[in-house]
């Protein structure tokens, strides 16, 4: 018998080698070209340092990702703050207020330079000023009348003192870009900073590589970084993994079982850092079941800190025992009297406030149940089930909570309709270095979308508003501290919001490089204080 | 040309035709729905915009109300309803209220790592899928039988999420030889296309293996090796084709399992394509970015069903009828 025709065969091997060309080989297979340092996949390349985080590029402008672009050292502002929060100089040479403290003039260093070669120029960096201004955002905070140009220096002028004005300009969304940045209608159409870094590619919203600007110096020093990639990689788990892998050299925002599974890595170390973030139940103190601070005293009496920060965050020691962290040396009081758990206690001023055991364990008065709901939100992943413990713990003590998970917004919003019960939130007090700022916005006389609510106390706000108000003394950090701790104080036993525990950083580093910290008001990843070893 | 040809042909043009409408149907259903559904979702859409654009920390009554301003919340459902028709069928897709991008340039940039994953998933699961489905088919009951269906049920059970992580554990953690995650490395697109392609290949080996098993009971097949074909020119002549034909078929319906993982695994591995372009879009309440992504994920599903259907037609003569 003879073999089957030889035409069928060909086409059949015609055929399959058709369809194996088709595959997306190439693609599959990107970048494998020979180089260098082609025999590993790890990491893109071996010169160019992977940072992870959570954090996608929502866009070009300032005000939305602007925090990656500065904290990759590819923009800066004209002020800074060290790891104290003390004020330094960035692009600005210095900065004084007059005497009434309504104007602000801020003298530009010279002889520095875009990435596009260009002077930065005061015309330039007032453009980027007064276009911050014009959106929402930290500068409303100060009541600016006008952003101007005087002997070559950039004057603020304020309708009335407000002493934080310089931290502000170290906020992201001052950041300063070259015009070259901007298209016709003043949208940022590219990232031209100043910083040591420079763009080289951008695929948003996950990715941008940066190298090292010959124009900023410091690229004679041998072992330093001259390449690096931030991608934005939404899950821990994953980040974990790349870091397990071999794949990224800086990893930031991990969670308890990540760490526990770095922590014995051969490829990695990890950094950690208290940072000036809590997290708080916010209470609804208008609310008629909570205004009566027996209430809100009962609750924070049940909450189990150490606990929670132990069986949840794997940390004991962030258990928070007052709203400001250690991490916020200025306004952490060690002698103020700790927050402590005790039901017992709790019970006690239930029953004073006049809620009695329910047959089914919850208290009630006048028929009414003590039940509340709890609202928080998943972009914080210890949230929910730290959500979660409290409701078992206010359970306890004869209160039903319905936790309900949503979105971040649904507190600002619910603040506003005045429809929120309590929210369970973790807030950032170093978003600006001065906290002053903050929390004016917070306990102010109205408090705040993310403080207090339905909170009736002048002290605090009267205390703060001075604070804003009045020239800074140069030993402002000793005229304040009675303020400040007054304000702890009135915090800690009004209890306007409950806190629950403090926020500590972990990063984790690759043993391939070395000199990395972790900056305690997130603003840069210290790139460019990397070397290999 | 061959005039016997030309039915057939008229007859595909006409299935081809009969797709474009439904296609046309499926975008108007399905940006409509979407429109509606974002609409009734809890949550008041300025706050949750502007918590997409500048992040929780930053979202105040004020940034909320700006966006509430640039974007004309306000406007009445019907007459942003009506707006969103009158630029779609100029082919305009508007802008992302998170990163004020066109959607049409955002959807252009994800689609195509979407699809390469996607045809890289599918390439992988028909080669191993309905190889071992054959092997298996030809001898029911064996070794190799009872293996691919104890990994077939394993494989189907998992969810596409546990898979991937399984398999960067393997591949990445304690092999080293393909990355983790990310969109740029020598090979990382292999192990998403592998956690998706398994899932797959679960199912269609299994089609595959009962198909072959029916055209072995066949007359026909019984005929080839009665008349002197060896076993391996039978298969290759008269079982693979017929086998062929379900297991195409079968490729239509594993679609929905290809869109429904491609969001999960894009998440999971970081892949910057249009599922994980979805998912942001719809935590941020970015309606026109939600309208446009699900729009082209549903066209998407028309186009391939189309092929699968043209595939079909060219493998089974007897539908070209």
């Amino acid at each position: 018998m003879s073999r089957p025709s030889t035409p069928s065969r060909r086409r059949r091997t015609a055929l399959a080698a058709a369809g194996a060309a088709l595959l997306p080989w190439r693609s599959a297979l990107a970048d494998d070209r020979a180089g260098p340092h082609s025999h590993s996949f790890t990491a893109a390349a071996k010169d160019v340092l992977t940072v992870v985080g959570p954090w996608e590029l929502t866009g070009l402008d300032p005000s939305r990702a602007g925090y990656m672009f500065a904290r990759m050292e590819v923009v800066e502002t004209l002020l800074d703050v060290d790891d104290r929060g003390r004020l330094q100089v960035r692009l600005a040479s210095r900065w004084q207020v007059s005497s009434d403290g309504l104007e602000w003039r801020i003298t530009l260093r010279g002889n520095r330079r875009y990435h596009d070669g260009s002077e930065v120029t005061p015309e330039s960096v007032l453009a980027c000023l007064q276009r911050a201004h014009a959106r929402p955002g930290v500068l409303r905070m100060a009541a600016i009348r006008a952003i101007a140009l005087d002997a070559g220096a950039i004057v603020i002028r304020l309708e009335r003192p407000f002493a934080p004005l310089p931290y502000l300009l170290t906020h992201y969304s001052c950041q300063i870009l070259a015009p070259s940045s901007f298209d016709a209608g003043g949208n940022v159409v590219r990232i031209v900073g100043s910083g040591p870094f420079r763009i080289v590619s951008m695929s948003l919203p996950q990715q941008f590589d940066v190298e090292r600007f010959a124009g900023f110096g410091g690229l004679a020093i041998p072992g330093r970084i001259a390449r690096a990639r931030y991608i934005s990689v939404a899950r821990a788990e994953t980040r974990t993994l790349l870091v397990q892998s071999g794949q990224a050299d800086l990893a930031f925002s991990l969670d308890p079982p990540s760490i526990r599974a770095l922590g014995r890595n051969p490829k990695a170390v990890l950094l950690s850092q208290m940072l000036p973030r809590t997290t708080f139940i916010k209470l609804n103190s208008g609310h008629p079941l909570l205004a009566d601070v027996r209430v809100r005293r009962a609750i924070a009496l049940c909450v189990e800190r150490q606990g929670i920060a132990r069986a949840l965050l794997r940390d004991p020691d962030l258990g928070a025992t007052q709203l400001f962290a250690p991490s916020m040396p200025l306004w952490h009081d060690p002698a103020l009297a700790p927050l402590r758990t005790d039901p017992v206690a709790a019970r006690a001023l239930l029953e004073q406030a006049g809620w009695q055991r329910g047959a089914d364990g919850i208290r009630q008065r006048g028929g009414q149940r003590l039940a509340l709901n709890l609202t928080t939100f998943l972009d914080r992943p210890e949230l929910p089930l730290i959500a979660a413990a409290l409701q078992e713990e206010m359970r306890q003590i004869g209160i039903a909570v319905r936790v309900v998970i949503g979105n971040s917004s649904d507190i600002p919003a619910g603040h506003r309709s005045g429809a929120l019960e309590m929210a369970l939130v973790a807030r950032n007090f170093g978003n600006l270095p001065d906290p002053v700022a903050t929390l004016l916005q917070d306990f102010g006389p109205d408090g705040g979308d993310w403080g207090a609510m339905g909170w009736r106390n002048s002290e605090v706000p009267a205390l703060l508003a001075q604070m804003a108000a009045r020239a800074q003394p140069a030993n402002a950090a000793a005229v304040w501290a009675p303020a400040r701790a007054r304000i702890a104080a009135l915090l800690q036993s009004e209890l306007p919001v409950i806190p629950v525990v403090w926020y500590r950083q972990v990063c984790a580093v690759s043993r391939r490089i070395d000199g990395a910290s972790i900056d305690p008001f997130e603003r840069s990843y210290r790139i460019s204080h990397l070397v290999w070893q | 040309m061959n005039p016997h040809t030309a039915p057939a042909w008229r007859a595909i043009a006409g299935a081809l035709a009969q797709r474009l409408v439904q296609a046309l149907l499926v975008a108007l259903l399905v940006g409509t729905l979407c429109f509606f559904m974002t609409r009734m979702l809890p949550g008041d859409m300025a706050y949750r915009i502007a918590a997409g654009r500048y992040g929780y920390d930053m979202v105040s009554a004020a940034a909320a109300e700006a966006v509430r301003l640039e974007l004309g919340l306000d406007r009445p459902w019907l007459a942003a309803l009506l707006d969103w028709w009158q630029r779609l069928l100029q082919f305009d897709l508007g802008l992302s209220q998170v990163t004020a991008q066109p959607v049409s340039l955002e959807i252009a940039r994800q689609l195509g790592p979407t699809v390469k994953l996607s045809l890289l998933a599918m390439s992988l699961s028909l080669l191993v899928g309905p190889t071992l489905g054959v092997l298996a088919g030809l001898k029911p009951g064996g070794l190799l039988d009872r293996v691919t269906l104890a990994l077939s049920v394993t494989l189907r059970a998992l969810p596409s999420f546990l898979l991937g992580l399984v398999l960067v554990l393997i591949f990445s953690v304690r092999l080293g030889v393909l990355p983790a995650a990310g969109h740029d490395d020598h090979g990382s697109m292999l192990l998403p296309a592998l956690t998706l392609a398994l899932g797959m290949a679960a199912v269609s080996c299994r089609v595959a293996r009962d198909a072959m098993l029916q055209v072995r009971g066949s007359a026909y097949f019984a005929f080839a090796l009665t008349k002197g074909l060896s076993m391996r020119q039978a298969l290759l002549r008269h079982g693979l084709r017929n086998v062929a034909a379900p297991v195409v078929a079968y490729l239509g319906v594993q679609l929905v399992f290809l869109v429904e993982g491609v969001v999960l695994v894009e998440t999971i591995f970081a892949w910057p394509g249009i599922g994980h372009a979805l998912v942001h879009a719809i935590f941020s309440r970015d309606v026109p970015m939600i309208q446009g992504t699900a729009l082209v994920l549903g066209l998407m599903f028309v186009l391939f069903n189309a092929l699968v259907d043209t595939a079909c037609a060219f493998l089974d003569p007897r539908r070209r009828a």
